[in-house]
């Protein structure tokens, strides 16, 4: 077993959330060494190429796999900052060690401070032949076209119209690929509008209140039935439908990957708009756990802007605690804030709000 | 052609018979893991957890946050016995 030079802050994660993190923890002087699973920087953002929304300190307007480049380069160029790609870490130990495998080698790293940003994993839905090849996540697709160049198959039937499913769709289409089905089991359309009236305008149906019965093949996908649900998620009888495909996405929702937290012994509680269990944490997302932080997606899903901005306050915090950038804390701090709140405002904000506001609930019971 | 539904891929269990395991009387988590190996292969849960969660919650009528975990221990993914003591793996 090896050991790595101790560091002020680990960060577990290279996208959004971890490099902004691991940025503004080292423009306060403190040193930062961030490990990414991946052999690049960047996480879910090099293969967005939509533009993003927000505000401009955000990147509105600017493609996620930009974004990705420039904070990428920022974080290697960094004189306190580290990185460690190719590495997971594998858990977290009593005394405060943080196992990690290195390009297929152990070490273990004991930090000063901790940030969580490993980010989500996608859910998957069960119904007959679920397993069968063929049928993938969403975000696994992406992953395939637009940073392997590979398309998945011919046909592709999506589940889901939330923002994942319906710009999915839409990338599938622009690589040439049929889309001829989303099929969603809300009752409306979760995506934001300006995405799904693209599909709709491509002429893609979008069947709402249905889901998947069963998928159908011999060694691989080539059929699945679809059918109407009522509002009790019943099928509809006589509604049910075959649909030719060879692929099938399946876009609905995210998991918080929070293993790390749990060993930590961080106070968890399980709140349904973030997706599942998160860490409890106060208003710069220090666990209940101290110098224990979290940011991003693993915190609660959201999107990648909001991500960007919590990775910043964690950072911030983090080093504040070491003692570092104690004269700039308290404005950079408060900058941050105000900016997380104005992304969190208006409808798409919604689902949010009512998660954090459930998670100050839970924190006074465990207080 | 199996119809089966499969809820663990690592461990290849299909959902009805972790339900049959339910109906026996495994009714946490933990139980249900120790008696069918169900979260414990290469992945570690991350596909099967939500989905044992949802089950254990309908057959008990609770909210799926009242359903508690099974502990998560390390590592996190599978790695070489030769990593962990240090073999160099190219030797």
């Amino acid at each position: 077993m090896s050991s790595i030079d101790n560091t002020d802050i680990l960060i577990i994660g290279g996208g959004p959330a971890g490099l902004k993190a691991a940025l503004s923890a080292a423009d306060q002087g403190a040193r930062a060494t961030l490990v990414e699973r991946d052999p690049h920087l960047g996480g879910q953002l090099i293969k967005q190429t939509h533009m993003f929304f927000g505000s401009k300190e955000q990147y509105a307007s600017e493609r996620g796999f930009k974004i990705a480049e420039t904070l990428s380069l920022a974080v290697t160029n960094h004189p306190n900052i580290r990185v460690l790609s190719n590495t997971t870490a594998l858990g977290y130990y009593e005394d405060k060690a943080i196992a990690l495998e290195v390009d297929k080698r152990f070490f273990v790293v004991k930090p000063e401070a901790l940030i969580l940003a490993a980010g989500a994993q996608e859910n998957t839905l069960m119904f007959p032949n679920c397993d069968l090849p063929g049928i993938y996540g969403a975000g696994a697709v992406q992953t395939l076209m637009n940073v392997h160049g590979v398309v998945p198959g011919e046909r592709v039937a999506m589940v889901g119209a939330g923002n994942i499913g319906v710009i999915v769709s839409y990338q599938l289409l622009q690589a040439g690929i049929k889309v001829p089905a989303i099929i969603e089991a809300m009752p409306h359309i979760g995506a934001y509008h300006v995405h799904a009236s693209k599909v709709r305008r491509m002429g893609v149906p979008i069947y709402t209140s249905h889901t998947v019965l069963a998928a159908h093949g011999r060694d691989c996908l080539e059929k699945i039935t679809f059918a109407e649900i009522d509002h009790n998620r019943q099928t509809v009888s006589g509604s049910e439908k075959e649909l030719e495909v060879d692929v099938l996405c399946i876009a609905v929702g995210l998991t918080p990957l929070t293993e790390i937290l749990f060993q930590a012994g961080c106070k968890m509680v399980y709140i349904t708009e973030f997706g599942g269990h998160v860490a409890l944490r106060n208003e710069t997302l220090e666990t209940s756990i101290k110098n224990v932080f979290v940011a991003g997606d693993a915190g609660g899903i959201e999107e990648a802007s909001s991500a960007m901005v919590e990775g910043s306050i964690a950072g911030l915090t983090a080093a504040a605690n070491l003692g570092h950038g104690l004269d700039s804390y308290a404005v950079k701090l408060s900058e941050a804030q105000k900016e997380l709140a104005n992304l969190r405002r208006g409808p798409t904000g919604e689902k949010t709000r009512s998660g954090l506001q459930r998670l100050s609930l839970a924190g006074e019971v465990a207080s | 052609m199996s119809e089966k539904t499969i809820i663990c891929r690592c461990e290849d269990l299909s959902v009805e018979e972790i339900r049959d395991w339910i109906d026996k009387g495994y009714r946490s988590f933990d139980e249900i893991k120790r008696i069918s190996r169900i979260g414990m292969g290469a992945c570690q849960g991350r596909t099967c957890r939500r989905h044992l969660v949802m089950e254990l919650a309908r057959a008990s009528g609770k909210d799926p946050s009242e359903i508690d975990l099974a502990t998560f221990r390390p590592p996190t993914k599978p790695i070489n016995f030769g990593a962990i003591a240090g073999v160099d793996q190219d030797a």
